[in-house]
């Protein structure tokens, strides 16, 4: 295969030569399915890219050629840029477009009728053009599909979803080929059967020089608790100054807004520096990028949402704030700085609090020795399945067995049984009730051996609806003026709730003042110079992998700290002054009042989701012994319980028989479960998102899904949905083999210390995000209490 | 443990289940059940929620009324999610009713849901008056004494959202009785209008608790 020669001369004019993986790719062209793993910098992307143009030639017939998908709707912007390039340069007759959430109706009209030769978009987009009728016509042509940063998108559903797309495309335009593409992968393997069973070739580039990464030590120790890394802004902005491009990547949003509001007052050499995040305006984003991308920047404060793709050349720094939680996305985020091939990447981390720079040294050691984190994948899940089952009906009639076949082609349902995909049909079609209420109103209905809508109008309402991003509600956050000012960003419903007007709030790195709530818009004023309220966004939550947290408690064993900082060894010496380190043949307990609440706080170390459902099940048990638990917060290594009473013997609160007989029934009725119930409710279909557009000022919200939970519970214990949900929890949520692994290590070895006030390990855990509240007699009381105190304030009790 | 209250004179309960009762009367009070709403969704090419909201919602209305024994029941409107919903009622459905209202002074307000007569036993009236006080399904801002539904209430109390009754000195407002339905925050400007200063909320729950608005 090889390139139109306009195309090799525009190359050679520039200097540039492929790289062996990029020649590589060209040769393995015909190939079904390639998977290539190369470093970030790598000229990646235009391997993939390669393949097609040399198919496409100078002068290519109309129609879609090639489909990129990515995971970000940014990325494909870029991408777009980056393609058009040497494709203009070169005078190939190559249109390359892009289409997102973000494009226009009327593009995305006429790509419907008049597709380009390469489309870019993500796996929603995708899903959404092959919802439509003339989905056939469009992908007719198709002969490759390049998946950007495989890696991210098949660690969610948004992967299982993809490759149920990509069966379906398949089917459209057969003999498909398939390119994933990615840059940290810890099992190759595992990600080639995802991305095409039993045949897909994996080509691994040379990996390039380890990074050059350091912790960033300051003068003044990073503070007891906290997250953010505001105590060490001299130095960061110290190092910026040093720099040309600085990436400053935190953890959570909130974290980035106040750190950059931060850096802004001491910022006195007015360093030209930019926020960029997910929850901001569109607009907002596009001008960070803009200016970016033109060299005028000298650092950018970003959450996850630049984790991903955009080639920024210039970026010669990357700094991580906080502790990264998880290898693999440290190494990805180290591979920003410095694109270019063969060179290290520069990148520092700086421990938010003292919890942290244990983390963090913990993470060092790791990149060191090239382990990369990363849990197994299960099967599809069903709920992602009713979805895909959905969007085929709403492009038109369908046969089960063509639609199972196909199904089954896609990796993660390539073990798919025929009964399981009839029940996910079967909800499709009647809701899979055992009570058959719906005979006379299924959504699908069989004619003549094909399944189709019984109404039409309901294609509508699917298509709105797909995706398996499920993000919490958000109100749009608008400068106040007669003619609908300025978006600035996004807020949750939750805390938009909070506010009164006169409140101050930072966003965007600005702080303004709520005034109203129009049409479900938050309506602000600027108000430089208040003590502002931190607004909650919906970022994504990070977990610290297994691998790094049992490297945390190896470090925990020693006799003394030399690696570490002196002061952060001095605190872990105070811990083990206080109270004691945890170990791992023993289970450290501490309880301690704190803040008019009694507290517990149980050292497990068995990660966050298993720590989550000992905290459930403790706090059960503390329940059944009327010690009135209120909530509780689990992080990867501990779960802290407040409540109304002390707890003076732990033993009890740990017999296994009972945890798991506790197990059983709390499996049933519990917040984290409503939560993924909810979750799977609306990727099935069962219940619509909700619409910013659609949704009215003083119209009735919609009932909470908690309801449906409860109903099906106690009507239809069986129901696929609630299957899925406890599938889901088993799977990810619950995890309860760890529980018993670390009560086996344990053997009875309970140690509960009772302190006077929180101890140093313990503090950083008051400020986890994730706070579950408990609803038992503890919170009845409360409430109780509260509305009493209110009547007697108000003078009415 | 239910909320004792008295509006124009005469004593009434808030019930934690979302229902009034009038004792001197020996009166129970509903609204809102919004009995077939999964049926009409899925009728209307929606979603198909779990189809058990009706035998949910008659169970918890049994509860009430073998709990209170009256002698009067009023279904203060919107108790059927559409005319067809009644239609559709499943024989089981249609049997518990006839059960609940054998032997009981039963009646129907009309709602914005279920306007027109109801074909199903019981009086169907468009409002209803008792001694001083009004049952109609929605509030009317100029008259007192009144005992309304249809807004569906809902208020925050540390953390929680839970249906709530609505009380001033010239009305209450139920909170709905029904098992698939939302809620109305009690500072919706819909509800503001409707109140006077000093007004209380009564939530639902365990027990019925009050609280300032």
């Amino acid at each position: 295969m090889h390139l139109p020669a306009p195309l090799t001369d525009w190359f050679a004019a520039r200097g540039w030569t492929l790289h062996p993986h990029q020649q590589a790719m060209l040769e393995r062209a015909a190939n079904p399915a390639t998977l290539l793993i190369a470093p970030t910098g790598g000229g990646k992307t235009l391997a993939g890219f390669l393949p097609t143009l040399a198919e496409l030639g100078q002068t290519p017939p109309p129609g879609l050629h090639t489909l990129y998908i990515s995971p970000l709707k940014a990325l494909t912007a870029d991408i777009r840029r980056n393609l058009r390039t040497p494709v203009e340069g070169a005078g190939l007759s190559i249109r390359i477009e892009d289409r997102t959430g973000d494009t226009s109706y009327t593009q995305r009209r006429r790509q419907r009728a008049d597709p380009p030769h390469i489309l870019l978009t993500t796996p929603e987009s995708l899903a959404l053009l092959l919802s439509y009728e003339d989905a056939p016509k469009i992908f007719q042509s198709l002969q490759r599909v390049v998946i950007d940063e495989l890696h991210a998108l098949a660690e969610s559903k948004r992967g299982d979803q993809l490759m149920l797309l990509l069966s379906r495309l398949e089917s459209l335009a057969p003999g498909l080929r398939r390119v994933g593409l990615s840059a940290t992968v810890e099992d190759p393997p595992a990600l080639a059967r995802t991305l095409a069973p039993d045949r897909c070739d994996i080509l691994q580039a040379d990996p390039g020089p380890d990074p050059d990464i350091a912790m960033l030590e300051t003068d003044a120790p990073p503070p007891w608790s906290g997250g953010g890394g505001r105590y060490a802004m001299r130095a960061i902005l110290d190092q910026v100054r040093r720099h040309r491009t600085t990436l400053i990547f935190h953890n959570t949003r909130a974290q980035a807004e106040l750190f950059f509001h931060d850096l802004w007052l001491q910022n006195d050499d007015a360093l030209p520096i930019g926020i960029h995040h997910g929850s901001l305006a569109r607009e907002q984003r596009e001008r960070v990028e803009a200016a970016m991308a033109a060299g005028q920047l000298r650092a950018v404060v970003c959450t996850g949402s630049l984790d991903l793709g955009i080639d920024w050349g210039d970026v010669d720094l990357v700094i991580q704030v906080g502790a990264p939680k998880n290898v693999k996305r440290l190494v990805q985020r180290i591979g920003r700085a410095n694109h270019r091939y063969n060179a290290p990447s520069k990148a520092l981390i700086l421990p938010a609090n003292r919890f942290e720079v244990v983390e963090c040294r913990a993470a060092l050691d790791a990149v060191r020795d090239h382990t990369l984190d990363g849990e197994p994948r299960g099967p599809g899940p069903r709920d992602v399945l009713c979805q895909h089952i959905l969007m085929t009906a709403a492009s038109g009639p369908f046969d089960a067995n063509d639609l199972f076949t196909e199904v089954k082609r896609a990796g993660p349902y390539a073990a798919l049984s025929r009964p399981e995909f009839d029940a996910c049909l079967d909800f499709c079609a009647t809701g899979g009730y055992a009570l058959r209420a719906y005979d006379k109103w299924q959504r699908l209905l069989e004619r003549n051996g094909k399944w189709q809508l019984r109404d039409p109008r309901a294609a509508a309402i699917i298509r709105q609806n797909l995706g398996t991003i499920i993000d919490t509600e958000t109100l749009k956050v608008r400068l106040k003026n007669r003619f609908g000012g300025t978006p600035l960003g996004e807020v949750e419903e939750g805390f938009a709730s909070t506010l009164t007007p006169g409140d101050t709030f930072l966003i965007g790195g600005e702080i303004v003042r709520y005034e109203s709530l129009r049409e479900m818009t938050v309506e602000v004023t600027r108000q430089p110079g208040r003590d502002p309220k931190v607004a909650t966004f919906n970022g994504t939550k990070f977990a610290t992998s297994t691998l790094l947290t049992q490297r945390i408690l190896k470090i925990f064993q020693a006799d003394s700290w030399p690696d570490l900082p002196a002061h952060t060894a001095q605190w872990l010496a105070l811990q083990r002054e206080v109270s004691r380190l945890p170990q791992p043949d023993r289970l450290l307990v501490e309880s301690f009042p704190h803040d008019g609440r009694e507290h517990l706080c149980i050292y497990g170390f068995a990660g966050r989701n298993a720590m989550q459902t000992l905290a459930l099940l403790v706090t059960k048990r503390m329940e059944e012994q009327g010690l009135a638990p209120l909530g509780f917060v689990a992080t990867d290594y501990a779960t802290l319980i407040w409540g109304l009473d002390p707890v003076t013997d732990a033993a009890p609160l740990f017999d296994l028989a009972k945890l798991r007989e506790g197990l059983e029934t709390w499996l049933s009725g519990n917040a984290v479960m409503k939560r993924t119930f909810r979750a799977t409710a609306i990727i099935a279909g069962l219940i619509e998102r909700s619409h910013q557009g659609r949704r009215k000022t003083g119209r009735q919200a919609t009932f909470s899904s908690d309801i449906l939970y409860d109903t099906l519970r106690k009507y239809d214990p069986d129901h696929l949905l609630l299957q899925v949900t406890r599938e889901e929890a088993e799977r990810g949520l619950v995890d309860f083999s760890r529980i018993e692994d670390m009560l086996a290590r344990v053997e009875g070895r309970i140690d509960l210390i009772r302190l006077p006030r929180v101890t140093p390990l313990a503090a950083p855990l008051f400020l986890e995000p994730g706070r579950i509240p408990v609803h038992g007699t503890g919170r009845e009381r409360m409430v109780e209490d509260a509305a009493r105190r209110l009547m007697e304030e108000a003078g009415l009790a | 443990m239910h909320h004792a209250f008295t509006l124009s004179g005469e004593t009434l309960h808030a019930l934690p289940s979302g229902a009034l009762y009038w004792p001197a009367r020996r009166l129970l009070c509903v609204s809102d059940l919004h009995l077939g709403k999964s049926e009409r969704l899925a009728r209307r090419g929606g979603a198909l929620l779990p189809p058990y909201e009706t035998r949910e919602t008659l169970h918890r209305l049994e509860a009430e009324v073998d709990r209170t024994a009256p002698a009067t029941v009023i279904c203060l409107g919107d108790s059927f999610d559409d005319l067809a919903a009644v239609r559709g009622l499943e024989d089981e459905a249609r049997l518990r009713l006839a059960r609940l209202m054998a032997g009981r002074d039963w009646t129907w307000i009309e709602g914005n849901h279920d306007a027109g007569p109801v074909e199903i036993g019981g009086t169907h009236r468009a409002q209803m008056t008792l001694g001083p006080l009004t049952f109609r399904h929605i509030a009317d801002a100029a008259q007192t004494g009144e005992i309304s539904g249809h807004y569906h209430p809902k208020a925050r109390l540390k953390g929680t959202t839970r249906p709530c009754f609505l009380l001033d000195g010239d009305r209450l407002i139920l909170p709905a009785f029904g098992t698939y339905t939302g809620g109305l925050p009690t500072d919706a400007a819909a509800l503001k209008g409707l109140l006077r200063q000093g007004a209380l909320a009564i939530l639902t729950g365990p027990r019925a608790l009050p609280m300032p608005l």
